[in-house]
């Protein structure tokens, strides 16, 4: 492994963006960030700008409004970049499923810009702070 | 020897490595204060890296040579500041007359390298983060100034290397009335000259989205990091010149400068852990109404003899 990856690895900053959820998701989320479970060990920052991130968290299913704007967001972040679908929602649209709105599940919009996209899964309704932190060593070990 | 001097100790390579190492240990009080455990060591170099690794953006909008040139003119000038301040404090014969201002010329620069590259990037935002900064830069640099030239005119001398010998003949210039004023008004201004939060108006994550840096990515934004752990290296370094008598490497003189250059990156994180952000309107209130008459009132008292 490059000395990059591991610089890489140690060193993952967040942007967070809410794709129409019905916002648990997203206070779950910002538990995550709060001095108790202390991201910050593994070099996890929240950033405020997309250009500087490396990894999105993305909560809800992905409705008409917000499909363009996560589309932007994501071509905005620089390469390489990984993506966070967190939530049923994010997963499979969940209790959404066959909304007159609902475009789709947040990997199907990601690949339809960019196809080899790396989309991690984090399953809950909301996932726990610590269901999120196992996502993330996981998705680092098998970057 | 002078090329090793300025190359690798005490200046370039040990200033980057430093520079990094106290980003970490501000973060690390950061964490404390909050009760958390913080990050590993290797945190700052992990970022740098990391950063180095990743795709540039240069938006559409930007005017492409500013855009590129401004972290590199922030970058190159404080690497000099804190290799000039390092030599001057290894050899104080070696300083020449009128470096003081010199420094405080070269210290300025990274504050219009970053109102240059934000105003360049043609992002609306940034825009108003770098009139802010503007702001911000006009209000702290007037006490600063003045509490510079106080110390010179006390030393009799316009180079570090006075200053230092005038310290150490006749004891550090924090140990008077005059010198703590001084020493409370320029640790405030250092605040300000590092963005630290009451005074991070023009980055105000919270409103501006990151303000000056928003546009900048991969490399550019490494280098405007590097610079920032430069600062932070360089500043203290710069109190430590003027008020305690700079570095003394000799026998106990290295314990002591350790101690005295993590106690001043002590204060400056807790001041920033413990405050919130003040408005722009604020802050040059409190730099021009509260700050300078003290300044003037600290020079007046170095005048006395104080
Ligand atoms: S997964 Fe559950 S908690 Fe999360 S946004 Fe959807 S409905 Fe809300």
């Amino acid at each position: 492994m490059s000395l990059k990856m591991k610089a890489f690895k140690k060193s993952i900053w967040v942007y967070h963006i809410a794709c129409s959820p019905c916002n648990n998701c997203d206070i779950e989320i910002l538990d995550l960030l709060t001095p108790r479970f202390d991201v910050e060990r593994f070099g996890i920052l929240l950033v405020g700008s997309p250009r500087h991130a490396d990894a999105l968290l993305v909560t809800g299913m992905v409705n008409r409004l917000t499909k363009p704007r996560l589309i932007e967001v994501y071509l905005q972040t620089p390469k390489p970049r990984v993506v966070f679908a967190f939530g049923s929602c994010g997963i499979s649209t969940g209790i959404f499923a066959g909304g007159y709105n609902t475009e789709g599940p947040i990997d199907k919009v990601i690949h339809e810009v960019d196809p080899e996209g790396i989309v991690v899964y984090v399953p809950g309704c909301p996932p726990k702070p610590e269901a999120m932190i196992d996502a993330i060593v996981k998705a680092l070990k098998a970057l | 020897m002078i090329i090793f001097n300025y190359l690798v100790f005490p200046g370039f390579l040990f200033a980057i490595i430093i520079g990094l190492l106290t980003v970490w240990y501000d973060r690390k009080i950061t964490a404390r204060v909050q009760w958390r455990v913080g990050p590993p060591w290797y945190q700052g170099f992990a970022d740098i890296l990391k950063l180095f690794a990743k795709e540039t953006f240069i938006p559409a909008t930007a005017k492409r040579t500013g855009f590129v040139l401004a972290p590199f003119i922030g970058f190159s000038t404080a690497l000099l500041v804190a290799a000039m301040l390092g030599v001057a404090g290894l050899y104080p014969k070696m300083s020449f007359t009128g470096d003081i201002i010199v420094l405080w010329y070269l210290l300025m620069i990274p504050s219009i390298a970053i109102i240059f590259g934000s105003s360049a990037s043609g992002n609306p935002i940034s825009q108003v983060g770098s009139s802010r900064e503007m702001k911000l830069f006009m209000s702290y640099e007037l006490p600063f100034v003045i509490i510079l030239f106080s110390i010179a005119a006390k030393a009799h001398s316009l180079s570090i290397g006075g200053i230092i010998e005038y310290q150490r003949a006749n004891g550090a210039n924090l140990w008077s009335l005059s010198g703590i004023i001084g020493f409370v008004v320029a640790i405030i201004s250092t605040q300000a000259k590092l963005g630290l939060v009451p005074f991070d108006i023009p980055e105000a994550e919270g409103e501006l989205a990151s303000g000056i840096m928003l546009e900048y990515s991969g490399s550019l934004l490494a280098i405007f990091k590097l610079m920032k752990a430069l600062l932070l290296y360089t500043l203290p370094l710069f109190l430590i010149t003027v008020f305690l008598g700079g570095m003394n490497l000799q026998g106990f003189g290295i314990l002591w400068f350790i101690i005295e250059y993590l106690l001043i990156v002590f204060i400056i994180s807790l001041i920033r852990n413990t405050n919130p952000r003040l408005r722009i309107d604020q802050a040059m209130n409190l730099f021009w109404a509260i700050l300078t008459p003290l300044a003037i009132l600290s020079g007046i008292l170095s005048y006395v003899g104080l």
